[in-house]
């Protein structure tokens, strides 16, 4: 069935856009992400312009972070104190992240930044990612323990603050700087940032298992809600009939992702994630190097007199 | 001052009693694009009417149809390979061109007419006027000139530009049709049409109608929502991010 999207212009088929919020929501439900670093590729990829990808997308993950937040926050598995601290960085980031989109677009190099941004960040992410894996797979067969974490230069900082849920003492400048950055990248690249957001709370905060994800959820919310406002007032780019498709494809395909997903070994689980990450970006990459089949494009600046 | 010449225009032209008349209609004056509109064609028939004062040696007629769409700016880029990737590198930015563009005729266009008449009447689409800003200047330029031809070749792709020199069929010597085409991506607006007739290489006479392409219905109310209430529309839009993540929540509950 053929439906038209409002705002992206274009005519699409409903079921085949709902089977990817749906496939994209199973695999977010799978490894307790967001899911934007696959569904804003996607999107492009059916033939969505960038711009229009990245500001819907930010809507669909407000709504599946939303609901993700709500189970956590009923078994109290999000820090407060610290959610909030990360939000003060985060809805800055937002806003200099929509500004910088403005800004590209008018200048014609906005499809070109999404694309590097995702080169850049997912091989690294998803390299990073997968060679960890192997090595704690590695470990799990030689029956090593992990090795012992230690204090690292970023708990010298000052304007240290007690956060009681997720029982650490830490400053708060590292944190905001965290919620700038994933604020940021998420506004221009449309994804939520748990992905990246997740390893950066673990391995550099020390925020404890038990509330990293879901106060990570928080700020996914509220990041994404913000930027699908700004998308909506300075841009108006956001279709919304396409994001109500993805929300409904996705929180249903989440359910189901996440009861696969414990079924996986925790190691198994980012091996695969890290794959699945890298080859979005060898993906975007293998896009930017080779030859474009029309080195013209036209942009529409609207109608005139 | 324009207005006057115009209106001076058409008494000096119509002072010299046109033995021709054209009398044209559409299928249809508003076309509607509804969720599950893809595509659609309209017909435009017409007939040649006759006087006392035309020609009795004038038998045979040659017809010219174009249609624009409203007018926008567009931007064509290029890109080139730059530390080896492929990035948009230089522009050229047209001015108030046609958002569609058809020209169709019952015989080639240069058949239909001379290549000076063909230029000044703006037939086939290397001789319609696409304005551009080349550093400060306001020009066409010459049809083979890479951005130009990008530009309509992509339209072309699209299905917003097109010329078809064999669109237009006479049922008799003096009735005559067109079918025109309107993409799945059809731009909204007013459309004109122009009619130009011909015999034996000149322009005869020549007549105009239009036709409305509207959006309907819901995605009009979103589209124009969007457009000119952008906070409201984020804040709805929002809004229901988070009842349908609620919602979600509530209906998966595990407990």
């Amino acid at each position: 069935m053929q439906l038209y999207l409002p705002i992206a212009d274009l005519p699409v088929n409903i079921f085949l856009v709902l089977a990817m919020g749906a496939a994209v929501g199973f695999v977010s439900g799978m490894f307790g992400i967001g899911g934007g670093f696959l569904m804003t590729p996607l999107l492009i990829f059916i033939g969505i312009t960038p711009a229009v990808a990245v500001a819907s997308v930010a809507s669909h993950i407000a709504a599946s972070s939303f609901s993700g937040a709500l189970s956590y926050w009923r078994r109290r598995a999000i820090d407060p104190a610290l959610a909030s601290v990360l939000l003060c960085g985060g809805v800055t980031g937002t806003a200099l992240g929509v500004w910088t989109f403005t800004q590209l677009r008018a200048l014609g190099q906005l499809d070109l930044m999404i694309a590097l941004s995702y080169v850049v960040l997912l091989t690294t992410v998803g390299s990073l990612m997968f060679s960890e894996g192997l090595r704690a797979l590695m470990r799990t067969r030689r029956g090593a323990v992990p090795p012992r974490r230690t204090h690292s230069w970023i708990h010298g900082l000052p304007l240290k603050m007690r956060f009681k849920r997720s029982k650490i003492y830490l400053s708060v400048i590292p944190v905001v700087i965290v919620g700038i950055v994933i604020g940021f990248i998420g506004a221009i690249m449309g994804i939520g940032g748990g992905f990246i957001l997740v390893p950066i709370m673990i391995y550099l905060l020390r925020v404890p298992t038990s509330t990293v994800i879901g106060t990570s959820m928080v700020l996914t919310l509220v990041t994404m809600l913000f930027a699908t406002l700004l998308h909506a007032v300075t841009n108006h780019l956001v279709d919304a009939v396409l994001a109500l498709i993805l929300m409904v494809g996705g929180v249903t395909g989440a359910q189901f992702g996440a009861r696969a997903g414990q079924k996986i070994r925790g190691e198994q689980l980012r091996l695969l994630l890290g794959l699945l990450i890298l080859s979005v970006g060898v993906r975007f990459a293998i896009e930017l190097v080779i030859r474009p089949e029309d080195l013209f494009t036209i942009r529409e600046l609207g109608v005139s007199g | 001052m324009r207005a006057a010449l115009a209106i001076l225009l058409v008494l000096l032209l119509g002072s010299a009693a046109r033995a021709e008349r054209l009398i044209v209609s559409v299928s249809n004056h508003r076309v509607t694009v509804t969720p599950n509109y893809s595509g659609e064609e309209l017909v435009l028939f017409g007939s040649v009417e006759k006087d006392a004062s035309t020609p009795a040696d004038r038998k045979s007629y040659d017809l010219v149809v174009t249609v624009m769409g409203p007018r926008a700016d567009m931007v064509t880029r290029r890109k080139e390979r730059t530390f080896g990737i492929w990035i948009n590198t230089d522009y050229r930015q047209f001015l108030a061109v046609p958002s569609y563009l058809a020209l169709f005729a019952n015989r080639p266009f240069d058949v239909i007419t001379s290549p000076e008449i063909a230029r000044r009447q703006q037939i086939g689409l290397n001789n319609v006027l696409l304005t551009q800003r080349v550093s400060g200047d306001y020009a066409d330029v010459v049809p083979n000139d890479a951005f130009r031809s990008a530009f309509i070749r992509l339209r072309t792709q699209k299905g917003l530009y097109r010329e078809d020199p064999s669109a237009v069929t006479f049922l008799t010597p003096t009735l005559f049709r067109t079918g025109i085409p309107l993409p799945e991506e059809v731009p909204i607006g007013t459309y004109e049409v122009e009619i130009k007739l011909f015999a034996n290489g000149a322009l005869v006479t020549k007549t105009e109608t239009a036709f409305e392409i509207v959006k309907v219905g819901f995605e009009q109310f979103v589209a124009t929502s969007a457009r000119q209430h952008g906070l409201i529309y984020g804040l709805a839009t929002a809004a229901m991010a988070l009842m349908t993540g609620w919602m979600a929540s509530i209906v998966f509950r595990k407990d």
